[in-house]
C-alpha cells in the first residue's frame, strides 16, 4: 500500500480535470502542491515519450527523491498520471486500465463536455475504492 | 381468421426492425444535449422535448397498429396494459409495469425498471430539473390523441434524480368521440 499516491487526470490541452490524493498517509497541505507540482512539471516528458511507443502504459517516466511518476496515456491523448513511492508495476497498471474504464463511461455521458473538469462524485468514489485495492 | 392479437411484445420485438442499443442512447444523448445549447433554459428543453415526442407518437401509433394487430381496447385499463406489455417492448425492448389505478380507473402508473435512453447519464449540477426521458411522455400523448383519448402524463419517480424507477403518471381527461370529418349535407 502505498503511503503517498497523488493521481491526476489531464485532458489534451493540458488542463486537469480530476484530481485525487490517494495515499494513506496524512494529507499534509505543502505535500499536495508539492504533488502537483511534480507532476505538471513530468508531462513535456510525457509528451515526447507518448509518441514514441504505441502502448498506452508508459512506465516510470520522471522521478523525485524517492517519488516515481507513472504515467499511462489514453488514445485521446487524455493522460492519468500517478505519483506514488511504491514499486508495484503490475497493480498500477491494473489500476489505470480500471480508472480508463471508469472515464470511458464518463465520456459516453451526453451532458459531459470533454475537457471539462470530472466532478461526479461517484466516479471519485469509484477511484478512491480501486487505489484502495490496487495500490 | 384474423390473427390472435398478442399478448406480450416479445413476437413484434423479433419481427420489428433493429438498430444498435448504443446508436440509439448515443443519438438521443447527442439531441438533448443540443437542446440545452440552444435553448439553455431547462423548462424550455423539457417543453421541447415533450413537443418532439407528440409529434413523434401521433406517428408512432399507425405504426404500432399496423404492425401489432391489437383489437380496440374496452377501456384505459386495457389501453396502459397494451401499452406497457406490446408497445414499449416493440418500440424500446422493455417492459413496463402497471400500478397505482385509482378509483375510477382514470389515473395509472407506468414504472420501468430500465430505460435504454438513460445508458451513461449522469445530469450534472446545472441541470438538475431536467426530465432527462420527457420525450417519452411527448410519445403517449401523442399517441393516446390520435385513438380519441386526451391524457395528462407526468413524471412521478425519475432515477436521475436519484428514485430507484422510472415512473410515469397517465391520467386520462376526457374520451373524445371521433368526429365524422365531412358534413352529410354537401
Amino acid at each position: 500500500m502505498a503511503n503517498t499516491a497523488c493521481f491526476i487526470i489531464v485532458s489534451r490541452n493540458d488542463i486537469p480535470i480530476y484530481e485525487a490524493e490517494v495515499g494513506s498517509a496524512p494529507k499534509k497541505e505543502e505535500a499536495a502542491h508539492k504533488h502537483q507540482f511534480i507532476l505538471h512539471a513530468a508531462l513535456d516528458i510525457v509528451q515526447d515519450l507518448a509518441w514514441t511507443t504505441s502502448a498506452m502504459f508508459l512506465k516510470a517516466v520522471d522521478r523525485f527523491n524517492d517519488l516515481v511518476v507513472s504515467v499511462y496515456v489514453t488514445a485521446g491523448h487524455t493522460r492519468l498520471m500517478l505519483l506514488h513511492d511504491s514499486r508495484n508495476e503490475d497493480g498500477i497498471k491494473s489500476f489505470f486500465q480500471e480508472v480508463h474504464e471508469l472515464y470511458v463511461k464518463i465520456l459516453l455521458n451526453p451532458l459531459y463536455l470533454p475537457g471539462s473538469r470530472i466532478t461526479s462524485s461517484h466516479f471519485d468514489t469509484k477511484v478512491r475504492a480501486l487505489a484502495r485495492k490496487y495500490l | 381468421m384474423a390473427p390472435l392479437a398478442p399478448k406480450t411484445g416479445d413476437p413484434l420485438f423479433a419481427n420489428v426492425e433493429r438498430v444498435n442499443a448504443e446508436l440509439f442512447t448515443l443519438t438521443y444523448g447527442a439531441i438533448v444535449r443540443q437542446l440545452l445549447a440552444d435553448l439553455e433554459e431547462v423548462e424550455e428543453v423539457n417543453k421541447q422535448l415533450d413537443l418532439m415526442g407528440y409529434n413523434i407518437g401521433v406517428r408512432l401509433i399507425d405504426e404500432f397498429l399496423a404492425k401489432s394487430n391489437v383489437s380496440r381496447c374496452v377501456d384505459f385499463k386495457e389501453t396502459a396494459d397494451i401499452i406497457a406489455k406490446v408497445g414499449f417492448k416493440m418500440f424500446l425492448g422493455v417492459t413496463a409495469t402497471v400500478t397505482n389505478w385509482n378509483a375510477e380507473g382514470t389515473t395509472c402508473s407506468l414504472v420501468l425498471e430500465d430505460n435504454p435512453l438513460v445508458d451513461f447519464v449522469e445530469l450534472p449540477d446545472t441541470c438538475q430539473g431536467l426530465h432527462y426521458c420527457n420525450i417519452l411522455s411527448g410519445v403517449l400523448r401523442g399517441a393516446l390523441e390520435m385513438v380519441s383519448m386526451k391524457t395528462e402524463i407526468t413524471w412521478v419517480r425519475d432515477m436521475l434524480h436519484g428514485d430507484d424507477a422510472y415512473e410515469l403518471q397517465a391520467k386520462l381527461v376526457k374520451q373524445v368521440p371521433e368526429e365524422y370529418p365531412y358534413k352529410d349535407d354537401d
